[in-house]
């Protein structure tokens, strides 16, 4: 009798456990269902080509038009400008910390990245609209800063501290002997580094770079408060709407159609993160097997 | 033995070295530049009156503690909630899936729950929780959308310090007759609180400088009110103000005390998540 009554005490706590196990899952379910029941409906009604390429939003116009190609390619644009910006300096921070600095300046360093990481998006959109657009303004002499470029570089910043440590991690994976055999040959330490170590780690720098990739196209707050939000096709002095920004700029007035619309760019934005993180996934993957 | 590099090897290796000093000189630059800028900016604007009242029309003023106290309730609710879910889904990763396929699926969601953007959090939040569930716009909501963000965070990490538990521990247990569950409850749990910790003061952090999840679920209202009440009705944290005040009204100077404050508070919580780090590595090294 008492033995029984521990087994199904047993049973009942494995459940339990498996439940909360599950809870993930279900999240992921949640959303992914949420989205889609959300989003559908729109795109439905003024029809996937037009959704995707048309080249005008105009979601309060009478009649209204729907078209979100000027936000995704801000998106995309935007996301391409911070990773040309950000990756090199991410990348080279990270060979320096991984190879050449000593304990203390790398331990520095890598707390003062770990620093970065940790500022609210809010306050980069802070500075940004105080330095960087009052900056462009003055350097490029145009009437107002914020735009493509103002988001650019808050976005290369922001993705600065991905970048650094998950290449530093698959930096300091590559194994000694690869570089020793590399010094033994007659290369210099730093040819060593650049044409042993980082063709070595080159899935891990990938999945670094994927993964700065997923954080520039996701980031709404900082991006909201530097890029001006005015619809138009992107250009780098020119006020621009993100996928992001479309959606938080014009959620909380927004009814109807319109913002059954607004679920459907946030449908796209998803659809974007689910094809990065299957990148993302491929790279790490790899790294694995090497 | 002379060595013989040639002028181009030579530039080479000095151009790298260059290249790669001016990038973390420009990486630590800049953290200090966005650090010292809200600092420098911020704290003359803390005063004791911003922090100990609440906005006021008729008078003009501006102060922030009900969005203190909001964040407070925020980060206690989503810690409350977050801790059981994200620490009971490791320990059955850990102590009992045997089938793989689930343990793939269950790893496989959390890295992708890692890896959707808040904003998409705020929206789902708003649809499941506000309007499907019915709490409308409050705490409540938030910090159950905070909970869907953090779940992996706190998962991963104990995960891994449960993986420090050695094994002998739980062979012992066993051998002296315990059950999986008292296993669990006497031996396990117990290697794995510096997890746990780890997972609060790095879900803590990112719920301090959470702000696209939470315009939609938690609302922008800036009263004071007491923990139960308060998680039932719209408030704003602290970096949700930040973001009124700069972007829709422009009072840049509580703004910028707001952003001094998280920046202080980021600073302490970094510095903790690493004493905390180096503690546990000694002790268990020990």
């Amino acid at each position: 009798m008492k033995k029984n009554k521990k087994q199904a005490l047993e049973t009942a706590v494995h459940g339990l456990f498996l439940l909360l196990g599950l809870i993930t899952v279900g999240c992921v379910l949640l959303i992914t269902v949420y989205l889609i029941i959300s989003g559908i409906p729109a795109i439905w009604k003024i029809g996937l080509i037009n959704f995707l390429f048309g080249k005008t939003w105009e979601s309060t116009a009478n009649p209204p038009s729907f078209g979100i190609l000027p936000f995704i390619l801000t998106s995309v644009y935007g996301m391409a400008g911070a990773i040309v910006l950000g990756v090199p300096v991410g990348f080279l921070t990270a060979v320096f910390l991984s190879k050449v600095a000593p304990p203390k300046i790398k331990a520095t360093v890598q707390a003062a990245v770990g620093l970065l990481a940790g500022i609210p998006s809010v306050v980069y959109g802070l500075v940004g609209m105080l330095v960087l657009v009052p900056g462009i303004r003055a350097v490029f002499h145009i009437p107002d800063g914020s735009g493509l470029l103002a988001a650019i570089v808050v976005l290369a910043i922001m993705i600065l501290p991905s970048i650094v440590n998950v290449s530093i991690t698959a930096l300091e994976a590559v194994p000694k002997e690869y570089e020793d055999a590399s010094l033994a040959l007659g290369a210099t330490p730093v040819e060593t580094y650049f044409r042993v170590s980082v063709p070595a780690a080159k899935s891990g720098i990938a999945a670094a770079v994927v993964l700065g990739v997923g954080r520039a196209i996701g980031e709404a707050m900082a991006v909201m408060m530097v890029a001006g939000n005015a619809v138009n096709m992107p250009s780098l002095f020119q006020s621009v709407r993100f996928l992001t920004t479309a959606v938080a700029s014009e959620m909380s007035y927004s009814g109807g159609l319109q913002r059954q619309a607004l679920f459907s760019i946030a449908l796209v934005l998803f659809l974007f993160i689910m094809l990065i993180n299957a990148a993302l996934n491929f790279f790490l993957k790899r790294r694995g097997e090497e | 033995m002379k060595h013989q590099i040639s002028g181009r090897r030579k530039a080479y290796c000095l151009l790298m070295k260059i290249l790669m000093v001016a990038a973390v000189v420009f990486t630590c630059g800049v953290t200090l530049f966005i650090i010292g800028y809200v600092l420098i900016n911020g704290l003359p604007h803390i005063t004791w009156e911003l922090l100990s009242t609440k906005p006021s029309y008729l008078n003009d003023k501006i102060g922030i503690l009900p969005d203190i106290l909001n964040t407070v309730y925020i980060i206690l609710a989503t810690l409350i909630v977050v801790i059981p879910l994200g620490a009971g889904a490791a320990i059955y990763l850990n102590e009992y899936a045997k089938n793989k396929k689930i343990v793939a699926v269950i790893e496989y969601a959390a890295e992708t729950l890692s890896g959707i953007p808040s904003i998409i959090y705020g929206l789902v939040g708003m649809l499941f929780f506000c309007q499907f569930l019915g709490f409308q716009t409050s705490l409540l909501a938030g910090a159950l959308t905070l909970t869907m963000m953090s779940l992996p965070t706190v998962m991963r990490t104990t995960q891994e310090s449960l993986k420090t538990v050695p094994q002998s521990y739980r062979e012992g247990a066993f051998g002296l007759g315990a059950g999986k569950w008292r296993v669990i409850r006497t031996v396990v749990l117990p290697g794995c609180l510096d997890g746990v910790l780890t997972g609060c003061i790095l879900s803590v952090g990112r719920i301090l400088g959470e702000s696209a999840a939470l315009l939609f679920t938690a609302g922008l209202a800036h009263t004071v009110n007491g923990f139960f009440e308060g998680m039932f009705s719209s408030g704003a944290t602290l970096t949700v103000a930040l973001y009124v005040y700069a972007k829709e009204r422009g009072e840049f100077e509580v703004a910028f005390a707001i952003g001094a404050i998280l920046m202080i508070l980021t600073l302490a919580i970094n510095l903790l998540a690493m004493a905390v780090g180096r503690y546990f590595k000694k002790r268990s090294s020990l």
